[in-house]
């Protein structure tokens, strides 16, 4: 599709604009955070699978010889820690949110610019005492440090862990409060919340999670901490505290932390169907509305997290039909993304692969988060593969697919450069292939009965394991295989001219890569969003001049 | 698209002749109202920080009724009384501080704002006093914790479970000292309007960080009204 004009001579812009690390450290651009935190996440990604590969390598036997069970429960802990809080939390929301935000609705800056880089600054900090923690022991409570194991048992860093990730949920409040002004305050004449884009409306929803959910685990976890250091006695039945209060105050956050992860990555494929379809999004309003409701909704269904912590059947009962009531909103963003496509003119572009991927992925995941939400089936899987394989459908099917269909669909305009297409839809095929393989053989093990969390397993497990750790070895080949692509591209790709996917949105009717300050006047808006129809008339979107 | 990208200079905003005004904002007031809606947020993810503290100790008050009530009333209601008036007042300060912005009397605002100031120090002053006499009876939970044979308000014939009583002792510690923790904050705050003050920053069109800062001190009094009943006053009754 890309056939535009490109410029001869190297335009001003955000990344040749100056150079050096210190206007690189003290910046206070958006796009350039963006980029700050997406060298930051792709670490902490590879860390995390490096954790991940580790865990698939011991158990592609059934004995315990690669690693012992103290060392494979901090492996598992790690990886879930660094994926969850380091990678996916920040993942689509600081890169991809933080660059196209303020484009999108047709703004300078996020509201806050220094905010956004104080919120980075917390975050690196965040991570270098998590990686202190790592590589001084490490922890071994699992990503949830359920208490009285984490607080009176342990003999891990939980303390610094704790604190670790402490500081990284204020690094995610002040993401998210900065979206949330910004999208209230700072959007362009005409762009009015009706023809905000779903990618806008995700975020929205997104922030609100961040803002009202991240201060309970934040201080959750101020309270294991003080907990595990004076012995108060507060989640230590021993001492007449409550386990079960540590568990409904986590997963109060983490339960909602997982729609943090993945409303961003519908709202990315969102923009990517309709333009690789050249269609209008099918039902505008409802999938706007679906992302608020999943926000609000995710808030009601924590405990299901618990049906076997020992709550009482009443509120079981009420949280299963609660969680079941988040499949609407889901199930509606799903139809109205195939009704897009019907009689679409569809593109088979990278972007439109990881999309595709997307929503296979994602409904498999949230298909089997019913039977998880159904209290007799959850007894059954609780705590085996099967739930592991439910979250891993959601958090790398869905959310990785999400995060790099947006990478790829935005490349041209966050670095001005072309990848290579063919690499791109072989990597979007090896991601998709062995995804599947390392994760479908889970839902089985889970169904068979394995439990997850254990480094041992019956030799009757073994070739499900193998299938497992073979797709976890092509999945690691097809992450590699966009880094290499990527930044090979920013040297030697050809340069993208402004709008390489004909895509409606204003972050495509400025240059590529933009200016510092986005826009070369006050962009107005007099079109509504997703106006494919109009763009394959020849209708050219013109930003008018203000004043 | 590139079309568009035509010769008006960038910042259509160069015309408005606002020192404070920020350059990717196109009105003062688009700024005014964007710091404000900023701090409300923020003010509604303090409320869920502090929430799961009220949330545990509901559980807890009501698991452990006459233990709480016991250890509840161990404390100095006089002191928290007197540090609740000394909020109050604080509160008005602040208040008459952006009043005096607004109509561009300078030392009523730096007036206001050192009195504000001097409250809040009082108020951690009452607070160190409060906890020196909770370190001194062996009321703070750890080794040293001591509640033994102190009877339940209203049964002389019970006596608190020191375990239970220690909890409530720990939500107190933990509420409290985040409470000061978040005074200490705002004191840092205040001093950066005192010192914009001094220089004379604000003026009735410009003082957005007064308001910004103001509604910190008021959230941080406005917890104490909650903090202030359920630890000192839940079972007072003779």
């Amino acid at each position: 599709m890309a056939t535009a004009t490109v410029p001869q001579v190297e335009r001003e812009n955000y990344l040749n604009k100056e150079y050096g690390v210190g206007s690189w450290l003290l910046t206070t651009d958006h796009k350039r955070i963006a980029l700050l935190y997406l060298l930051s996440i792709t670490f902490f990604f590879f860390i995390g699978g490096f954790f991940a590969l580790l865990i698939r390598l011991e158990l592609l036997t059934p004995a315990g010889d690669l690693v012992q069970a103290d060392t494979y429960n901090k492996l598992f802990t790690m990886h879930g820690q660094v994926m969850v809080f380091f990678f996916l939390i920040p993942s689509i929301p600081a890169v991809l949110g933080n660059f196209l935000i303020p484009l999108m609705v047709g703004a300078k800056d996020l509201a806050f610019p220094r905010i956004n880089l104080l919120s980075w600054y917390l975050f690196i900090i965040a991570g270098i005492m998590m990686m202190h923690c790592m590589l001084t022991g490490g922890v071994d409570t699992g990503w949830t440090f359920y208490t009285p194991f984490s607080t009176a048992f342990s003999n891990t860093k939980v303390i610094e862990a704790g604190l670790a990730i402490f500081v990284s949920g204020f690094s995610s409040i002040l993401t998210g409060l900065n979206f949330v002004v910004t999208i209230h305050r700072m959007r362009a004449p005409g762009m009015t919340w009706s023809r905000l884009p779903i990618f806008v409306w995700s975020h929205y929803a997104t922030s609100i999670i961040q803002i009202l959910g991240t201060p309970v685990i934040a201080i959750t976890l101020v309270l294991v901490v003080a907990e595990r250091a004076l012995h108060l006695g507060i989640f230590d039945p021993k001492l007449g505290g409550d386990p079960l209060l540590f568990q409904h105050l986590f997963w109060f956050y983490s339960h909602p932390a997982v729609y943090i992860m993945i409303l961003p990555s519908m709202g990315v494929v969102t923009e990517i169907i309709p333009c690789f379809s050249r269609k209008r999004v099918f039902g505008y309003t409802f999938v706007a509305m679906a992302s608020i409701a999943i926000a609000v909704f995710g808030f009601l269904v924590w405990a299901h997290h618990m049906f076997v912590a020992g709550i009482s059947v009443y509120a079981a009962l009420i949280f299963s039909l609660l969680s079941y009531s988040v499949a609407v909103p889901s199930a509606i963003k799903v139809f109205n993304w195939t009704a897009t496509l019907y009689k679409g003119s569809i593109h088979y572009d990278a972007p439109m692969l990881y999309a595709f991927g997307f929503v296979g992925l994602f409904t498999m995941g949230g298909l089997t988060g019913l039977f998880l939400a159904a209290l007799g089936i959850d007894v059954h899987v609780t705590d085996t593969y099967f739930v592991v394989a439910h979250f891993h459908y959601i958090m790398v099917g869905g959310a990785v697919m999400g995060y790099l269909g947006g990478m790829h669909f935005w490349w041209p305009k966050i670095s001005g450069k072309l990848y290579p297409e063919g690499w791109a839809r072989l990597a979007a095929l090896i991601v998709f292939i062995g995804f599947n393989l390392t994760f479908f053989p889970q839902f089985v093990l889970g169904y068979l009965g394995m439990p997850r969390r254990y480094y041992q397993y019956p030799p009757e497990y073994q070739v499900l394991n193998v299938l497992s750790t073979a797709g976890a070895t092509v999945l690691a080949v097809g992450y590699l295989l966009p880094m290499v692509y990527f930044l090979w591209s920013m040297r030697y790709g050809k340069p993208a001219p402004d709008n390489p996917w004909k895509a409606a949105g204003l972050e495509w009717t400025v240059q590529s890569p933009p200016t510092t300050f986005n826009f070369p006047e006050q962009p107005v808006v007099t079109w509504e969003a997703y106006n494919y129809d109009e763009i394959d008339k020849g209708h050219k979107q013109e930003a008018q001049v203000v004043g | 698209m590139s079309d568009s990208q035509a010769v008006v200079p960038a910042s259509s905003h160069d015309d408005i002749h606002s020192p404070e005004l920020l350059h990717h904002f196109a009105t003062p007031e688009q700024q005014r109202n964007s710091s404000n809606l900023g701090m409300w947020i923020f003010l509604a993810t303090e409320v869920m920080f502090f929430g799961g503290l009220f949330c545990a100790y509901l559980i807890y008050r009501r698991w452990y009724f006459g233990d709480f009530g016991a250890a509840s009333k161990s404390i100095d209601a006089l002191l928290g009384g007197i540090n609740t008036a000394v909020l109050i007042c604080s509160s008005l300060t602040v208040v008459l501080a952006i009043w005096a912005a607004q109509t561009s009397r300078r030392a009523l605002l730096i007036l206001m704002l050192v009195l504000t100031m001097l409250f809040g120090l009082t108020f951690l002053g009452i607070k160190g006093k409060e906890y020196k006499d909770k370190f001194e009876e062996h009321h703070v939970p750890g080794a040293t914790f001591s509640f033994e044979h102190v009877p339940i308000p209203g049964h002389p014939d019970q006596y608190a479970n020191p375990q239970h009583a220690q909890i409530f002792f720990a939500l107190y510690f933990i509420m409290t000292g985040l409470h000061a923790l978040h005074m200490v904050i705002v004191l840092g705050i205040f001093s950066w309007l005192l010192w914009m003050a001094w220089n004379g920053r604000f003026t009735p069109e410009y003082h957005t960080p007064l308001e910004v800062g103001g509604l910190y001190w008021h959230f941080v009094d406005i917890v104490w009204i909650y903090l202030f009943p359920l630890l000192y006053l839940i079972d007072r009754h003779p």
